[in-house]
């Protein structure tokens, strides 16, 4: 038995390079039941974070009792994260959504579905009704559906209402990954795979804090390092995280200078002649231009932009540049931070340059926060087409118009879909009159909350909210509509690296509540959407149905799921896409023969400068004629939108715990993960605590100048200057009448990535204070992950005691 | 020599870019991304014009005096809400085409006068100048329909 809460990671398996990653299953049931006692289990995958790891869930009596890794699965080889081992129990939480709610005055009140959707129906023809009603219209969806809903939603958004107004925050977590993908490779479309881990030489976490973020995918490369011939590591990070203190150089640079790094990375990976030649003539464009922008960035110049020495540069661009096999891995670090498509894309360039792309080993992770993100983003239901079709190209958009037999122009695409910031701007300003919210939490996850909640509160906006929980989001609704979640739907998914999953429906959703796909599909029958020629455009009863329809939609585009059926997830393993008729079993590596997406008439995007987001033309994109070859962009560093200043003399980050996810709907609820982590709590350097009379778990009053909130101190590693709060901590668990501001991102800035119009969180001014006395009493921050205190900190550790006791074994 | 001319011309038209560029910037603080890029965008029309004042000095001792009706006065302060944005964006797109142009004569004045300093300079900065172009255009048919046929 193993306390996976004291533990997230468990024990060992160690393995060398090229070999097969050991089997571990990892299981945990309620009480002191054992696997006899399962009547059933129903096959799975993880929706607590993004990894994609496979699992059964175990139902007695009609109840999910536990859960436990699939051994078969080539993601997790049996393992689980302890979100997953613990999480489920939030579904039997007593204070779930069973009946959808109305406000009458300022009071949601229970009521039936006729009624409620008859509201949200009556509103939406109302507003449909006259030049323009589209653009009444803004949906906000989330990466926790499955991708039969996303499809659905998509449809509805495009081809119902021709509304461009549709998003994910997926723009929070995972836009950025789109968005360099598609600007260096053309496509969205993880070149590499999980199983790169196995061969790679190198690992290289570029903000990337994997450890707590995907605990399975950091217990792979644990093993390979525990292993003989063990990868070299480097990992780029203003927090002592779990990653950072594994790796063998770690470069704490300042927050929001990632650009400056990455080209002086590339400046000395190439004058030291460590790059391919022969892969950059035949593969990229862009070389000269790259060369002559990364010059202007020697170590030292970069050592002061960052503040990290100049020969830890130099030894960081050795271990890049000397290895064989490089590995990398990028999220929130790069992605929510200034300038973020632009430094993702220089990780691209990395590899780009050494040849280090489509064979084993050689790979790029350009992480997703969420479990289903990849499918918000592949099926459209945020700011993407459908099949990462182009929003620019006409002949992309017939396509989805002859499949969904609807004229051309129904189906808006005169520019980009409307990002998540500009949905609630047009909703601020009054244009979009109602927002409807699915499985995401705003009022707590989106930047400077006071401005959200003034937005959700305004009495003209019609607020529809789709949930679990009666979220801080779903208190400010017109309408609530009680949602199934996982375990109680059928549907399907696809991890980072591309791999589809089923997740099966194991047990009835309580009360009324019913699966988002149903939800979605009564709206289109009520709203009685009809196609081109009056027949309705959505026939679909079931996700089966909707998944059948979408492999005609992603059939000859890059997500190409022709192959894939339900029966073939069932059973084995899951599947990678591209899977058709030239790749039956699927594809474990893109751009294995360095032909990339970028032909004028296959790819994503004509482009976009990457300083300001401008958009290139289609004649100016087949003017560069890029014939298969990948885009090495380059941009010169720019200050962050935001930096201290007098008043606010410090930086803030904000970021995640192993223990929770999200804004802790689920993870709030399940009491071994809610124990470790009950509380926020904010990061501070000693050095800086010293300074300003800190020490820990003193109450510390944090403030920008957006908004204010109090923490408890936890003294850690994290690089002077610079203060870390996690930002899944809202208002649902507190008394309603004593609420303190806590949540981080009271704290943040409303500024975002040009290209990918991703919030940027990790860079914030903010002023620190002592508020009162900690009386010696710890900050409730876990003693495990990124705010582990010093050894000699006087801190009882985190564990989870008898009752998250699981097994783990080798099978 | 009329070169003196033209690049005064180019010179206060960036001038007047970058002030424009900030006046946008501030008054439409609420779009966050139009307020950072205006700020980033008038920081490159200073270093433009900046980049013009020794060939503005070089070429001034061989200048006859300013013609008139040289200048051109295209900007006449902000206006606020979702039409304004869009029209004031159309302001800072007329104002950058006028630098775009101008870049292009004085661009073939350098060839004319075979000043290899001022050519790199034009070719230098004429790309920057079109990506403001390309940004307020990218813009500006993001908001449209929103502000032309949605809003009340």
């Amino acid at each position: 038995m193993v306390d996976r809460i004291a533990d997230p990671w468990g024990e060992r398996t160690p393995y060398g390079p090229g070999q097969e990653w050991p089997v571990r299953v990892d299981r945990f049931l309620d009480g002191d039941r054992t696997e006899a006692d399962v009547d059933r289990w129903a096959q799975s995958a993880s929706i607590l974070h993004s990894n994609g790891d496979a699992m059964d869930i175990a139902v007695a009596g009609g109840r999910i009792v536990g859960v436990r890794g699939r051994a078969v699965d080539r993601i997790n080889r049996g393992r689980l994260d302890p979100k997953d081992l613990y999480g489920w129990q939030a579904n039997h939480s007593s204070d779930r959504l069973t009946r959808p709610l109305v406000r009458d005055g300022d009071r949601l009140v229970e009521t039936d579905w006729d009624t409620a959707m008859g509201r949200v129906v009556a509103r939406s023809k109302e507003l449909l009704d006259g030049p323009g009603g589209w653009g009444h219209f803004g949906f906000y969806t989330t990466g926790q559906l499955f991708l039969e809903e996303y499809y659905t939603l998509g449809v509805i958004g495009k081809a119902g209402l021709g509304t461009p107004h549709m998003d994910g925050n997926t723009r929070l977590c995972t836009a950025t990954a789109a968005a360099a993908l598609k600007a260096s490779f053309g496509t969205d479309g993880q070149p590499g795979s999980y199983t790169d881990v196995d061969h790679c030489d190198a690992i290289a976490l570029w903000g990337h804090n994997v450890a707590e973020t995907q605990t399975v995918l950091w217990m792979r490369m644990l093993d390979r390092r525990r292993g003989p011939n063990p990868p070299a590591m480097l990992a780029v990070d203003p927090r002592a995280t779990p990653v950072a203190r594994e790796a063998d150089l770690h470069l704490a640079v300042r927050n929001g200078t990632n650009m400056a790094l990455m080209n002086g990375l590339l400046r000395e990976i190439i004058q030291r002649g460590w790059y391919d030649p022969d892969y950059v003539d035949a593969h990229t464009l862009g070389f000269e231009e790259l060369c002559r922008t990364v010059d202007g960035y020697p170590p030292s110049r970069v050592a002061d932009i960052c503040d990290v020495r100049a020969a830890d540069v130099e030894r960081a661009a050795e271990l890049l540049g000397t290895c064989q096999r490089l590995l990398s891995t990028v999220l929130q670090g790069f992605y929510q931070s200034n300038q973020a498509t632009a430094a993702s894309c220089a990780v691209n360039n990395v590899h780009l340059v050494r040849g280090m792309i489509g064979r084993p080993g050689a790979g790029i992770y350009q992480m997703n926060g969420q479990p289903t993100a990849q499918n918000t983003r592949e099926t459209g239901a945020d700011g993407d087409l459908p099949g990462l079709r182009n929003w620019d190209n006409e002949q992309h958009i017939a396509e989805l118009a002859r499949l969904w037999n609807v004229e051309v122009d129904t189906i808006p695409h005169w520019a980009p879909p409307t990002h998540a910031m500009q949905i609630f701007r047009y909703a601020e300003q009054g244009s979009i009159k109602l927002l409807w919210i699915s499985a995401t939490n705003p009022a707590v996850s989106l930047p400077d909350l006071s401005r959200i909640r003034r937005i959700l509160k305004q009495p003209e906006l019609f607020v529809v909210v789709q949930d679990l929980f009666l979220t801080e989001t779903a208190e400010l609704a017109d309408v609530v509509l009680p949602a199934a979640t996982w375990g109680e739907k059928t549907g399907t998914f696809t991890s980072v690296d591309r791999t589809v999953h089923i997740s099966e429906k194991a047990v009835d959703p309580p009360g009324e509540a019913r699966a988002d796909l149903d939800i979605f599909l009564d709206y289109a029958r009520r709203m009685d959407f009809r196609d081109r020629d009056g027949a309705p455009l959505i026939r679909w009863t079931g996700p089966e149905e909707v998944f059948e329809a979408w492999k005609e939609c992603s059939r000859g585009r890059p997500c190409d799921y022709s192959g894939i059926t339900y029966e073939r997830l069932r059973g084995g393993s899951g599947i990678q896409w591209p899977c058709n008729d030239d790749h039956p079993d699927g594809t474990e590596r893109l751009y294995t023969d360095g032909r990339f997406n970028t032909d004028p008439d296959y790819c994503e995007t004509y482009g976009q400068d990457l300083a300001t987001g401008a958009e290139f033309t289609e004649p100016e994109y087949r003017a560069k004629e890029p014939n298969g070859r990948a885009f090495l962009h380059v941009v010169d560093y720019q200050p962050s939108p935001e930096v201290p200043d007098e008043e606010h003399p410090m930086l803030l980050t904000t970021g995640r715990t192993v223990y929770q996810f999200h804004t802790r709907t689920k993870t709030g609820r399940a009491p071994q993960l809610n124990q470790a982590a009950p509380e926020v709590w904010v990061e501070l350097n000693p050095a800086d605590a010293d300074r300003l009379g800190i020490v820990e778990g003193d109450l510390v009053g944090v403030s920008s100048a957006r908004g204010a909130i109090q923490a408890r101190a936890r003294l850690c590693g994290i690089r002077p200057g610079v203060v870390f709060l996690p930002f899944h901590y809202g208002y649902f668990d507190q008394d309603p009448a004593e609420r303190t501001p806590r949540a981080a991102n009271e704290l943040t800035i409303t500024a975002w990535d040009a290209v990918s119009k991703q919030p940027i969180f990790k860079v914030a001014a903010v002023a620190v204070a002592k508020l009162a006395d900690g009386r010696g009493v710890p900050s409730p921050a876990p003693t495990v992950g990124g705010s582990e205190p010093p050894p000699d900190a006087d801190v009882p550790a985190t564990v989870g005691g008898p009752a998250a006791q699981a097994t783990s074994g080798k099978e | 020599m009329h070169l003196a001319h033209y690049l005064g011309l180019l010179h206060r038209a960036q001038v007047n870019l970058a002030d424009a560029f900030r006046q946008v910037a501030e008054a439409h603080a609420d779009e966050p991304d139009v307020q950072h890029l205006c700020q980033q965008q008038a920081q490159r029309c200073d270093a433009h014009a900046e980049q013009l004042r020794p060939f503005a000095a070089r070429y001034s001792e061989d200048a006859p005096a300013e013609p008139d009706r040289l200048h051109s006065q295209l900007f006449t302060g902000t206006r606020t809400g979702g039409l304004g944005l869009l029209r004031d964006l159309q302001d800072l797109y007329l104002m950058a085409a006028e630098c775009d142009i101008a870049w292009t004569v004085v661009g073939q004045a350098a060839y004319g006068v075979r000043d290899k300093d001022l050519l790199a300079t034009v070719q230098g900065c004429e790309g920057e100048t079109a990506i403001q172009l390309k940004w307020l255009r990218s813009r500006m048919k993001q908001a449209a329909p929103q502000a032309l046929v949605v809003a009340d």
